[in-house]
């Protein structure tokens, strides 16, 4: 061979968007209604209110260690909003909170979670979503073997599952994009890449110049969309979802967007965020280009946003309430679930453990 | 004993169309041990699948799978391998219905043959039961007979709890005993006396129950009447069984192909010494 042909030499390709950074839309039509988009921009807010309760909760000693979604509000949102809760899986790691509340998880669920009470797992029975994920990456094949059932027995449900640039290094990743080409299984996974995975920055990640090219070594369609642009996120997604009801596979959705945040409460990314590159990515805040787009059709303004961070702060303190009144877990709570069936061993050390703790069980 | 294997899931398969075979080679081959032979020729290419080479997102899809509806049965072709699926199965499998509170149960079985014996190439032949049998969640189960490898097997697949069936590779072929045509279950976490004895109990589980039989036979003719205990599941484990037999004879060994130093036999001989004790 007189050449290396096999050597990536395509240019990188422009993330996919719509609106601009001031939220002025392109010349085409919007894939989004206005009520729609006004209710995807009070699930950014909502989030974003949880965010700060929760946030403050934690520095008081009242709330467990938790991520924050800032700065990645559109892209979670753009991607929940193209999913219908009756017939589509969420299968999430850990920073989703407005795909999960949307899908019907409950926030005092969500909270309790974070609160470290085991409780706060639990799914209602009509809420289509798997449990959240601690262990970056080991939802993927969880997700792709979901949708794959949900297509073998004939339903024209997707199933989507979310992670970021840092757990797309891991095995579980390549091996599912893998089994999902091969089977065509109506799943997306939509990497969020939102520049870092703890400390660790993007480049650290990949030498590809885009995590959605690496989708063509698995014979999968990838897609690189503006993360912080919602109708971009939505219009990509429910594309990708469309497709995949249709029986035409998957999808991976590389979603460029930043974390404005901290990795989680515990972490401190002034030790290794460039405060520049930080400023540039504020610059682009989701939430602000949402409004300014409502802005332009003439349908947002001051009253509306004081009406709706009421409506979203009196609704996660309700939530928070419900969470705070819950008893707190008991250590016997360490041993329900676990099986369908104990075994008997298990029992015992329940009925020793309780005995201990002063119960007379 | 594979004979057995085959007909159960066959059973299942026809009983339960929700039940899915999932594998390396499980496909036309039938398994490299052919436990699967035949079952994609009767049931589709749908419900018998040829998986990639990729144990983390064999067991992995299989828990969606299940989520979906499905009642997979997943073929890791050698337990050797199962450490590139160990996450999704100590993490994952064993967890979920814990981690979503009851919502999600797991009726899923791993069915994988593990120990040495038949001249495998290394990693071939590891048998690493322990790491299981440490998951809370889990339930291993490693038949010793065909009638219980056929009896346990229907017993896992019609279990909400995730089964990891562990099958002996040495056994296999020289394994043989009457099995009935009929479906029919074996309960898990129910020892079987293999052979009835006085003087010494002696715990075995999958391929060393044969050699636990030998050994007693060899003893009985220097006047020890060895009580041979087959486990069948070593989680659930039988305590109640184990400690009849023990309270009768005074005396209990452990026997196991395991190396000495790291082993479940220790784990098991120390928690088994307690129980008994403070009963």
């Amino acid at each position: 061979m007189s050449e290396s042909r096999f050597l990536p030499n395509f240019e990188s390709i422009a993330p996919f968007s719509r609106l601009s950074d001031s939220g002025i839309l392109d010349s085409g039509e919007s894939p989004m209604s206005d009520e729609a988009v006004l209710e995807a921009l009070r699930y950014m807010m909502l989030t974003r209110v949880f965010d700060d309760k929760a946030t403050s909760m934690q520095r008081q000693g009242r709330f467990g260690t938790f991520s924050s979604v800032r700065g990645q509000e559109a892209s979670v949102v753009g991607a929940a909003t193209a999913l219908d809760p009756v017939k589509d899986w969420i299968v999430p790691q850990y920073r989703e909170f407005p795909a999960l509340i949307r899908h019907g998880y409950p926030i005092e669920n969500f909270a309790l979670y974070f609160m470290g009470n085991p409780k706060g797992g639990t799914i209602p029975p009509n809420v289509n979503m798997l449990p959240m994920q601690i262990s970056l990456a080991a939802q993927i094949p969880q997700a792709t073997g979901l949708a794959w059932g949900l297509k073998m027995q004939g339903g024209d449900g997707v199933a989507i599952t979310f992670f970021g640039d840092g757990a797309s290094s891991e095995g579980d990743f390549h091996e599912s994009l893998n089994l999902a080409g091969i089977v065509k299984a109506p799943v997306i996974f939509f990497l969020q890449n939102n520049g870092w995975a703890i400390s660790t920055p993007r480049e650290n990640q990949t030498a590809a110049r885009s995590f959605a090219e690496r989708a063509i070594g698995y014979g999968v369609e990838g897609v690189i969309v503006d993360g912080n642009d919602l109708l971009a996120v939505h219009e990509v997604t429910a594309r990708a979802v469309a497709k995949a009801r249709a029986g035409n596979g998957p999808t991976l959705i590389e979603s460029v967007t930043y974390r404005t945040g901290a990795h989680n409460t515990a972490d401190d990314p002034s030790r290794y965020v460039d405060q520049q590159e930080l400023e540039k990515w504020q610059q682009k805040d989701p939430v602000e280009r949402v409004k300014n787009y409502l802005r332009s059709r003439g349908i947002w303004n001051e009253n509306l946003e004081l009406e709706l961070l009421d409506s979203c702060a009196a609704q996660i303190d309700a939530a928070m309430e419900i969470a705070r009144n819950t008893p707190l877990a008991t250590s016997e709570a360490l041993f329900d679930h676990v099986y369908a069936e104990p075994p008997q061993r298990m029992l015992d050390q329940k009925h020793d453990w309780a005995i201990r703790n002063g119960g007379d069980r | 004993m594979i004979e057995a294997i085959r007909e159960c899931l066959g059973q299942e398969m026809e009983a339960d169309n929700r039940v899915v075979v999932i594998g390396e080679d499980v496909g036309v081959l039938g398994g490299v041990f052919r436990a699967t032979d035949g079952l994609q020729a009767r049931f589709g290419k749908d419900r018998v699948v040829d998986m990639p080479l990729a144990e983390g997102v064999i067991v992995g899809s299989g828990i969606g799978l299940a989520m979906s509806g499905l009642r997979p049965v997943i073929e890791l072709q050698f337990l050797g391998f199962g450490h590139q699926a160990f996450h999704q199965i100590g993490q994952q499998v064993a967890r979920l219905r814990y981690r979503s509170q009851g919502r999600h149960a797991l009726p899923l079985v791993i069915r994988s043959p593990f120990g040495g014996g038949v001249r495998t190439p290394e990693l071939h032949s590891d048998a690493f039961e322990a790491f299981y049998t440490h998951t809370p969640g889990l339930k291993v189960v490693a038949p010793a007979t065909a009638y219980d490898a056929k009896g346990l097997l229907a017993a896992a697949m019609e279990s909400d709890d995730p089964v990891l069936y562990l099958e002996p590779l040495k056994g296999y072929r020289l394994t043989k005993d009457e099995v009935p045509d009929e479906r029919y279950t074996v309960p898990l976490g129910k020892l079987r006396i293999a052979r009835a004895g006085a003087d010494v109990t002696l715990i075995a589980w999958s391929a060393a129950v044969n050699v636990a039989e030998r050994a007693a036979e060899e003893l009985s003719e220097q006047g020890i009447s060895v009580e041979v205990l087959d486990l069948r599941s070593l989680n659930p484990l039988d305590i109640d069984g184990i400690s009849e037999s023990v309270s009768k004879t005074g005396r209990v060994a452990i026997l196991s192909s395991k190396s000495a130093s790291t082993v479940w036999k220790h784990q098991s001989s120390a928690s088994l010494l307690l129980i008994l004790l403070i009963r």
